[in-house]
């Protein structure tokens, strides 16, 4: 028997796909940010399973990602894990036919877990610093940005869909870059791995700033249907270089069509929840930004199933 | 010409003088050993940087141009003869040219010096600040080093001073910080963690070091090569065996079973990347390397 080989785990699917994502692979697979086209593969077909199957994930207005080009995805963190960035970078991958890679702005007490650390480093998912989102959106690339931070995956089940302050830092680089914002909402996730506490003395153990505990004790998602919802991209005029009060204005108007596209979603999931659901109504909710002329996702779901 | 290279016995340093005298310049050379059959054209003085004969170079012979590259990097020497050495012969070196009419002065420094941390920025840029001193403080000398140097930027403007960042050089000489790591024929590595290693070709480093000359570099530059591999692909593709060991047993095997030894504070370098962005470098003097990752590696390997 030869050695074990990770490409043996990626599916025909992502294989296929991974030849169409424009990065730039050097000849051991390797793009400039220490992206490996190998890990990758692993990486999404495991997403794959759980995209497609174990949380049948809906995703809507994906056309409103940019083709190509830097842009930055903001949305809101739900669920008691990250699964909700996971499921983000599937729909970038799987709900449309010329794939994107996103890359997320990962806590920084990850990058001194082994194993955590050299995964997350080889899909792309890099501690989040400013000169890393300059940086990766300079060179035309996604970003997934979750403003919420970690306060936004602590929610408790109480205060679910309710959007935590956010912070303001991503704005002043989306000025500084020229990326356009696209807004999602991900829905779903709150239910999948509900937290009803937080065990301090574990997280503490771990280095992580919570660890959350579902009435089921095993903090593991759920098998429940999860919905993405994309936005337009909103522009913003100026440089970066702003004062606080006009950022946080900006950061004010992408929060409100955040909700919106929470509020939405929300009804959509019940929606499907109750076994109702069909499609997306054609209604979309009001612009809260000049600049931002329609917040609302543009069309039916793209189904991941084939 | 005359341009004056401090350690010039080196191996680096000797690619550089050579390349140097082959275009017509006239070199100097200061370095405690000696180089016996050194070409025509290029004068070795040995001495020691910070002895009275070194002044005595600059005093009488004027040198337009003094690359620095007596700097030790390597661990077996001691704290204070690295100390004595990296930082006060630089502070010397920096004021006989100042004070002997140096028109150029060209640092050669390591990328190392940013040090490596789990939320560090993947790309350094010159605006970095060291992180070594406290990541990996076996290395405060280069670091102390490399800001003195720095410090010539404002101290004496009319001096040109070139602060050079260089990634490790690695190809067929041998010679090295990583190409003492990557000696045997076991590289450690720390479980769970495969940083990028940034690394160019010996050749792609003079080349760089002699267009910081040509087009009068001032300035602090990053100086890179190709876009970095992981370590472990470095390793592989150097002909060795990766060794991933747990970090608690790591400074148990230092120096054993084959594998090299390396300071407490090196951990820091085989768990996490320091990668350079060298753009300015680039823009400044159009420098191209000519060899990518995998002949880098290849000529490591079967040299």
């Amino acid at each position: 028997m030869g050695p074990f080989r990770l490409e043996t785990l990626t599916s025909r699917d992502v294989r296929d796909r991974l030849e169409r994502l424009e990065l730039p692979f050097n000849q051991y697979g390797m793009d400039p940010f220490g992206i490996s086209k190998k890990h990758l593969g692993v990486f999404y077909s495991m997403l794959e399973v759980f995209y497609k199957n174990y949380f049948r994930v809906k995703c809507f207005g994906i056309e409103n990602v940019p083709e190509r080009g830097g842009a930055m995805l903001v949305g809101n963190h739900s669920g008691g894990l990250p699964v909700d960035g996971g499921m983000v970078l599937a729909s970038l991958f799987f709900a449309r036919e010329l794939p994107r890679h996103a890359t997320g702005m990962v806590e920084k007490f990850a990058g001194n877990w082994p194993f955590v650390s050299e995964w997350f480093s080889r899909v792309g998912q890099l501690p989040g610093l400013p000169e890393h989102a300059v940086r990766l959106l300079q060179d035309g690339r996604l970003l997934m940005i979750f403003p919420e931070g970690a306060r936004g995956t602590g929610k408790l089940f109480k205060d679910r869909y309710r959007l935590v302050q956010f912070g303001t830092g991503f704005m002043r680089i989306a000025l500084q870059t020229g990326a356009p914002i696209v807004p999602f909402a991900f829905i779903g996730g709150e239910e999948a791995l509900p937290t009803v506490y937080h065990a301090k003395t574990l997280a503490k153990v771990v280095g992580a700033p919570y660890w959350p505990v579902p009435p089921y004790l095993v903090p593991f998602p759920l098998p429940l249907g999860c919905e993405i919802h994309y936005g337009k991209p909103m522009h913003f005029p100026g440089t970066g270089r702003e004062p606080d009060e006009v950022i946080e204005g900006y950061v004010e108007q992408v929060k409100s069509v955040v909700e919106l596209l929470v509020l939405r979603g929300c009804a959509l999931h019940r929606q499907r929840t109750d076994g109702t659901f069909e499609q997306e109504p054609k209604d979309s909710p009001s612009d809260p930004s000049p600049d931002a002329p329609d917040a609302s996702s543009s069309s039916g779901p793209s189904d991941p199933e084939p | 010409m005359k341009i004056l290279i401090t350690g010039i016995n080196g191996a680096h340093a000797r690619m550089v003088a050579l390349r140097l005298r082959a275009r017509g310049d006239e070199i100097l050379g200061i370095d405690r050993r000696p180089w016996p059959d050194a070409p025509e054209g290029v004068h070795v003085f040995q001495t020691d940087v910070r002895k009275r004969p070194a002044a005595d170079v600059f005093r009488q012979h004027r040198p337009d141009v003094v690359i620095h590259m007596a700097t030790i990097t390597h661990f077996t020497a001691s704290a204070e003869e690295r100390l004595r050495i990296n930082l006060h012969g630089t502070r010397l070196v920096f004021e006989y040219c100042h004070e002997f009419g140096v028109k150029q002065a060209v640092f050669v420094g390591r990328h190392t010096i940013y040090g490596a941390a789990p939320d560090a920025p993947l790309y350094r840029t010159e605006e970095e600040p060291p992180l070594a001193v406290s990541t990996f403080p076996e290395l405060a000398d280069l670091v102390a080093a490399d800001l003195f140097a720095a410090a010539a930027l404002w101290r004496w403007p009319g001096l040109k001073t070139a602060v050079l960042r260089m990634v490790y050089m690695l190809g067929p000489t041998h010679r090295g910080t990583l190409a003492s790591f990557l000696g045997g024929p076991r590289v450690p590595m720390i479980l769970g963690f495969d940083p990028l290693y940034h690394f160019m070709h010996d050749e792609d480093g003079v080349e760089a070091i002699v267009r910081a000359v040509d087009h009068q570099l001032s300035g602090i530059y990053n100086v890179a090569g190709p876009p970095p591999v992981p370590l472990s692909t470095l390793a592989r593709g150097t002909g060795r065996q990766p060794i991933p060991i747990p970090e608690p047993l790591f400074k148990y095997s230092a120096g054993r079973f084959g594998l090299p030894y390396l300071p407490p504070g090196a951990v820091a370098h085989i768990k996490h990347p320091i990668v350079v962005d060298a753009t300015a470098f680039r823009r400044a003097t159009n420098f191209e390397h000519k060899h990518d990752a995998h002949a880098v590696m290849v000529s490591f390997r079967e040299s």
